[in-house]
């Protein structure tokens, strides 16, 4: 075989099965090409080539055995470095993690590993997963391997990063307000936030926890599938996990790459659809011709196609800005210089946590540290809190009723390619307004997917399809999302990937 | 709703334990405002009789019972320590000198 990186998740899987490769040349290719490129990409905080080839090598072993191994069993993978890895450093980005090697591991890290998946590192995220270009990182900015002057996305700018550069073919992210679909978006590859509840979030450094899911991340709707039957379901570690069985999502994305939508209803957000009024304002060109595009394909595939309106979208940006900050002040208490991670030693306990967190936190944490406590104190509270909170309320109203109408929503994912390192990072509002159209999914707890819909004319940079599903129903996402990525392969003569750019390989 | 003044956000600070320089109090009250101002429009829809969602997927509070299970080891709990001793963690002073 030629570039081993260059084979989908369930190719890898299917070649190990047949013998026709090991997990050691596959997890020893994946480390290679880590090498060449993520000097320029910068996707990784910490790799662990060690341990993934003792994964991988046992892995070969138990199948020359004849043991009977889980379906991913060899694939490598990535981890979003908000997961916690039991004797692998976790600094979720930030400096005040530096050096801390958790005692234990994540559900989702434990999954994976019993899944024997070799995992080749640790990916880079904004500080705590606030951010959408990992500009926030306390470790320095990953680039886009389709320019690498450009933003991956974020948080989960990292993981989705080593997908597009052939780093890694699988990855995990985490999404508290489109922190897997929107770096998906802007690199060109997939990524799913699973209803609440779907994923367990033990283990996962908390950022607002009415919020957060973990999720998959692949190239393919299909391995994105494979991943999330690895991680799912419930787990009593975790008091908000969903005690139901995992949605059928390969099945899923099986029967919809067959290409018939007949009888499927669905649903573009008027509000976020790009028109030049309310918040939608400020879609590109290219972003909204392609997701035109796309429509018509999953008309042709039988869908229908309806209109729906989500008026109270409008506020959802607001309401997300007063109820993260304020969970997050709340979540990050815990970095108090006594458990774990920084301490600077200034006298009196109470200034040493003062000098610490001035220290070990990055601005855009000290911002929203300070929004949330603000949001949050006497006074203020029933203004900012409690009404985010009820906007919230109206939101899901929002949902509920269009998914009378249809049985799924759909929208481009972000309002534009990658702009540039640097662009935003002094304009706190301008950064923030990249979520318009994932933040909605977060505050209902509702599954979101996104998929390449193509490259914009104007610039050759991705652009993001979005589908949204009622909550527990992730298994529409990939049947639409499948049919989609097929019709859209057929026109292209295969996948968007494939257009990508060639990295600089360096030894 | 009202703009941030460099005092408030010193109070903010001093509740939330980040310390900030004169600069960095300046600076942080021209954006707190900003994002304020962006994010007060929530109260234009937040009628009385809307209710308030605090959980996206409604559940009733999870029990388990109450036994005995493997938990990290004392040992494990403070392997992460900035400084442990006798078992514990060490902390710096919790009260000035004047107390």
């Amino acid at each position: 075989m030629s570039d081993l990186t260059r084979l989908t998740a369930a190719q890898m899987a299917d070649a190990m099965a047949a013998g026709d490769i090991t997990s050691v040349q596959l997890t020893q290719a994946h480390l290679d090409r880590i090498g060449a490129v993520d000097g320029d990409v910068h996707a990784f905080l910490h790799i662990d080539a060690e341990g993934a080839l003792a994964t991988a090598a046992a892995v070969d072993a138990d199948r020359a055995a004849g043991v009977e191994l889980p379906a991913l069993a060899g694939v490598p993978i990535a981890l979003k470095d908000l997961l916690v890895t039991k004797g692998l450093p976790t600094t979720a980005g930030s400096k005040i993690l530096e050096g801390w090697i958790p005692p234990y591991d994540a559900t989702v890290t434990r999954k994976i590993r019993e899944a024997r998946m070799p995992i080749l590192g640790k990916t880079n995220l904004d500080e705590f997963a606030m951010g959408s270009s990992t500009e926030h990182s306390g470790y320095g900015p990953t680039h886009n391997p389709w320019d690498l002057e450009r933003i991956p996305g974020g948080s989960g700018g990292g993981s989705a990063a080593a997908l597009a550069s052939w780093e890694a073919p699988l990855a995990i992210g985490s999404d508290t307000g489109g922190s897997i679909r929107q770096p998906a978006s802007v690199t060109g590859t997939v990524g799913v936030k699973p209803t609440y509840g779907g994923v367990s979030r033990f283990g996962a450094i908390a950022l607002a926890s009415s919020l957060d899911q973990l999720g998959p991340c692949g190239r393919t709707v299909l391995d994105t599938a494979l991943l999330h039957e690895v991680i799912g379901g419930h787990d009593e570690m975790d008091a908000t996990s969903l005690n139901e069985p995992v949605p059928a999502v390969v099945a899923a994305a099986r029967e919809g790459a067959l290409g018939d939508l007949t009888g499927v209803r669905i649903g573009v957000v008027k509000e976020l659809r790009g028109d030049d009024s309310g918040e939608g304002g400020g879609y590109q060109a290219g972003v909204k011709q392609r997701f035109q595009e796309s429509l018509d394909k999953l008309q042709a595939a039988g869908a229908e196609i309806v209109e729906v309106s989500c008026p109270n979208f409008e506020y959802a940006l607001a309401a997300y800005y007063l109820i993260l900050p304020s969970e997050a002040s709340s979540n990050l208490a815990k970095f108090d210089s006594v458990r774990f991670g920084l301490r600077v030693e200034t006298g009196t306990i109470e200034r040493t946590m003062g000098a610490t967190r001035a220290e070990g936190f990055g601005d855009e944490v000290k911002r929203r540290i300070m929004l949330g406590t603000y949001a949050l104190s006497a006074g203020f509270y029933d203004a900012y809190y409690g009404s985010a909170q009820k906007v919230r309320t109206l939101v899901q109203q929002d949902f509920a009723a269009a998914f009378e109408q249809a049985d799924v929503l759909v929208s481009p994912t972000t309002p534009t390619t990658p702009f540039k390192l640097g662009e935003r990072i002094d304009d706190p509002l301008a950064m923030y307004l990249n979520d318009v159209a994932t933040i909605p999914a977060n505050l209902a707890g509702i599954p979101g997917m996104s998929l390449p819909s193509g490259v914009a004319p104007e610039d050759g940079l991705p652009t993001g399809f979005q589908i949204l599903a009622p909550a527990h129903e992730d298994a529409r996402l990939y049947r639409v999302g499948a049919a989609l990525e097929a019709a859209l392969a057929a026109e292209w003569g295969g996948s968007l990937m494939d257009q990508a750019p060639e990295l600089e390989v360096r030894s | 709703m009202s703009s941030l003044e460099r005092s408030d956000v010193a109070r903010l600070a001093a509740l939330a334990r980040i310390d900030m320089t004169d600069q960095d109090l300046d600076r942080m009250a021209g954006q707190l405002s900003a994002i304020v101002d962006a994010v007060a429009k929530v109260a234009e829809v937040a009628d009385s009789d809307v209710v308030a969602t605090s959980h996206p997927i409604p559940m009733a509070n999870i029990h388990r019972e109450d036994v005995v299970r493997p938990s990290l080891t004392q040992e494990q709990a403070l392997s992460g320590a900035p400084a442990a001793e006798d078992g514990r963690f060490r902390v710096p002073q919790i009260l000035g000198e004047e107390a």
